[in-house]
């Protein structure tokens, strides 16, 4: 394709956007006196198409070719299922997954609340916030690079010299180096740790807003009863925070259902440490197993509704506050 | 109104301009890569006769489409100058590290290139049976007939009809060496297997660790446990029962594929043999495959079994060479006078049966291209690129292993068996293998291995 065609292609996509935001607005115009409800529906209308096409139909399509096999020709019913629910090593990557969302919503959202608690008033607070905020900003994938080269692993042999910054504190303190991300299933938790310290600064955030947010009588009236730090804490700070808490460990749980970039880069999924998205992504890309890929992804999606649901209507409740 | 409603309009046109921009960047990713053509009409003044049978192609062009990108595209483009200036045509040379996937989607769509340089005679396949691919002139076939051997002609055949002529080609079959500790410690390069297995004994009882191995590579790790296993198996078994096993008619948790990776196993499961500089057996595991043979340089490892390419891994500064700091020798048979080889290569597929496409192809073909491209190559990048071509006169290679490795494949006793695992299904090739492998070197016992990737193979 020479440039030529190149621009004219660009010029045809531009006079048919220019077109169809043209046809909206003008019926959009016609109706615009008679009806707002209408005009609502005219402006939906692109959203619609555009949720359908990016999400409704592969959602189906996917889950219709969970039912196929690998090249996606012939009907087997559930037997991807089955696959999923029997098969040794899809069993230790459900497993894996059940570990990760319960270790790491709670764990991210304790450390992020008991933070947020200590430094709530205190000084410099918003260089310590900033401190625990940080990894947010960094991807999840160059998080994941930095956190194997603190697991590096080099012999206990003389002349050579440990690169990984847990294996020399080990050292120091007189142990032997291990190899943190092969020995299971406790490498399982060495790469939650990354999640954590990722997701922390998250949670943090969501709830210091939310205990600055506390109305300042009901705290001055606690006080005046007389409640100590840890009755405050347990009477006042934490049911009024609640919805909060509860939208932040349900994100977390959203994203770590979803976790993917870590074991991806930290392991590929070996040394039993594999969970459902990176083992969907191996079915689907590698092994171009399209039927057990589809099979797995439709679990996931099943699994994150709920939490979804939940989510959201959290979010209501405490935005209705 | 009307001041509101043109205000509108006009964010509304922004915003369709951003979008529109955005689709044509898509639309545009197809033909991607780096567009380069490296035509110059200058009149031919060197030496034409041994073009003239393509005769006059002025104002014809040949597309073609590669997997192989900077700095490596430039000897290509270099070696087609000859032909573009005595037959005038245009070469129009495109790389793209998206080669695989697209490829495939292109020659499905109906728009592939003139000619594709396939890395995996799996691919080529896979390409052939879109339908789009055309078969070989009589040239092409003559001249891979007098230059190569069959071995290579059937990786470039699908369905009993010839293809595609072979391009490029490397050797994996090297175990790499310090060849001044060999000399002070008076080590021999061993001739057979059982000769390197006493080699590896005697230098395990000096207290050294005498190989050193690395699989970690993202999410190809195990691959180069792969070829391990595939050199035993050729060794072992012998290039029938090899191809049976690539091919899947033995399954391959049969006797001889696990004899084979046994095998593999008394040298990288050996806690007496490895991981020399690197830690234990599980340190295979985690140590990347670029690190797996830098201890040769450190004196804490002798041994280490890796393809040429390995060559570009040393740091800068590195001898390599007979008399240098590290070099590599072919790794044995299990008698001395069979020399089964494990490699890879690349084909030129064409897609097109026009005269001009059909000269190129047969030029690409010739002694004299696979001349001038190892010429150009030692030139400008320092070696790195060899030919099973038979005419590939080892003289034109500076880099002492681009030498070997030539010298290897064109042993007549060479029998050659492409990189197995490449061949496999992708389910099998490019995920089970690698996944149980690695478990494998983790502690999984052989038979759950072989039982796993055979469970994994699919069923058609």
């Amino acid at each position: 394709m020479d440039i030529s065609t190149k621009l004219l292609t660009m010029l045809l996509a531009i006079l048919l956007f220019v077109a169809v935001v043209g046809l909206m607005l003008f019926i959009a115009g016609r109706t615009e006196r008679r009806s707002a409800s209408i005009v609502g529906y005219v402006f939906l209308f692109p959203s619609i198409i555009m949720v359908s096409v990016g999400l409704l139909y592969p959602a189906v399509r996917t889950t219709f070719q969970s039912f196929f096999d690998a090249a996606g020709k012939a009907f087997v019913g559930l037997d991807n299922y089955q696959t999923i629910f029997t098969s040794p090593d899809d069993l230790l990557v459900l497993r894996n997954t059940v570990l990760w969302v319960v270790v790491t919503p709670f764990v991210a959202t304790a450390i992020g609340l008991l933070y947020a608690i200590l430094v709530d008033g205190a000084r410099g607070e918003a260089f310590a916030k900033a401190l625990i905020f940080l990894p947010m900003a960094i991807s999840m994938v160059a998080a994941s690079i930095i956190w194997k080269f603190v697991y590096e692993f080099r012999p206990d042999q003389p002349g050579v010299r440990q690169i990984g910054l847990l294996n020399q504190v080990v050292v120091w303190l007189g142990g032997s180096p291990q190899q943190w991300i092969v020995n299971s299933p406790w490498n399982t938790f060495f790469l939650i740790v990354v999640m954590i310290w990722i997701q922390a600064g998250f949670a943090m955030t969501i709830l210091s807003a939310a205990i600055k947010a506390i109305p300042e009588d009901i705290i001055e009236a606690a006080r005046l009863d007389g409640v100590n730090a840890l009755g405050m804490f347990r009477f006042v700070t934490l049911p009024s925070i609640r919805p909060s808490v509860i939208v932040v460990l349900t994100t977390i749980g959203i994203g770590t259902l979803k976790v993917f970039d870590v074991v991806r880069t930290m392991t590929g999924g070996n040394f039993s440490t594999n969970v459902v998205a990176n083992e969907f992504y191996s079915q689907s890309f590698r092994a171009s197993n399209e039927g057990l890929g589809s099979a797995l992804a439709v679990l996931l999606f099943i699994l994150v509704v709920p939490i979804v649901v939940y989510n959201i209507r959290q979010l209501r409740a405490s935005e209705s506050r | 109104m009307s001041s509101k409603r043109s205000s509108r309009t006009l964010a509304a046109l922004s915003g369709g301009l951003g979008l529109a921009l955005a689709l044509t960047a898509c639309s545009s990713g197809g033909s991607g890569g780096t567009n380069a053509s490296g035509g110059t009409t200058t009149a031919a003044s060197g030496d034409c006769a041994a073009f003239a049978s393509y005769g006059d192609l002025t104002g014809k062009t040949v597309d073609v489409y590669t997997g192989i990108v900077t700095p490596e595209d430039q000897p290509y483009m270099d070696s087609y100058k000859p032909f573009e200036d005595c037959t005038h045509a245009k070469i129009n040379y495109v790389g793209d590290k998206a080669f695989e996937t697209q490829i495939l989607v292109r020659a499905k769509a109906g728009n592939p290139p003139d000619i594709a340089i396939v890395p995996q005679p799996g691919l080529l396949q896979q390409l052939v049976a879109t339908g789009a691919a055309k078969e070989a002139p009589k040239a092409v076939a003559d001249n891979v007939d007098k230059f190569w051997g069959a071995d290579w002609k059937a990786y470039g055949s699908a369905d009993g009809k010839f293809y595609a002529a072979p391009s490029g080609a490397s050797v994996k079959s090297l175990v790499w060496y310090s060849p001044k500790e060999f000399t002070d410690a008076g080590y021999k390069v061993p001739t057979t297997l059982d000769e390197l297995k006493t080699l590896s004994d005697t230098i395990a009882a000096t207290g050294k660790k005498p190989w050193c191995a690395g699989i970690s590579s993202g999410e190809a790790t195990g691959w180069p446990i792969t070829d391990w296993m595939e050199d035993f198996m050729l060794r072992l078994s012998g290039p029938d029962a090899y191809d049976q096993w690539v091919t899947h008619k033995i399954a391959f948790n049969s006797a001889a594929p696990t004899a084979a990776l046994d095998a593999v196993g008394s040298y990288l499961k050996n806690d007496k043999y490895v991981n020399g500089g690197l830690g234990d057996v599980t340190s295979i595991a985690t140590t990347t495959f670029q690190d797996g043979g830098l201890p040769i340089l450190e004196g804490t490892c002798s041994l280490h079994r890796q393809a040429s390419f390995y060559a570009s891994n040393f740091p800068k500064g590195t001898k390599v060479a007979e008399d240098g700091d590290v070099y590599a020798f072919y790794l044995p048979g299990v008698k001395a006078a069979d020399h089964p080889v494990l490699g890879g290569g690349e084909f030129n597929l064409a897609f097109s049966d026009r005269p001009e496409v059909q000269a190129f192809q047969t030029y690409l073909s010739t002694d004299l291209w696979a001349n001038t491209k190892a010429k150009i190559s030692s030139e400008s990048t320092g070696g790195g690129w060899i030919s099973a071509n038979k005419g590939l006169d080892v003289a034109n290679l500076t880099n002492p292993i681009d030498n070997l490795s030539a010298t290897i494949l064109q042993d007549p006793k060479t029998v050659f068996r492409f990189d197995g695992s490449d061949m496999m299904p992708a389910a099998i090739g490019s995920d089970a293998f690698w996944k149980q492998a690695t478990a494998w070197i983790t502690g999984q016992n052989t038979k759950d291995t072989v039982d796993k990737i055979e469970a994994a193979w699919p069923k058609s």
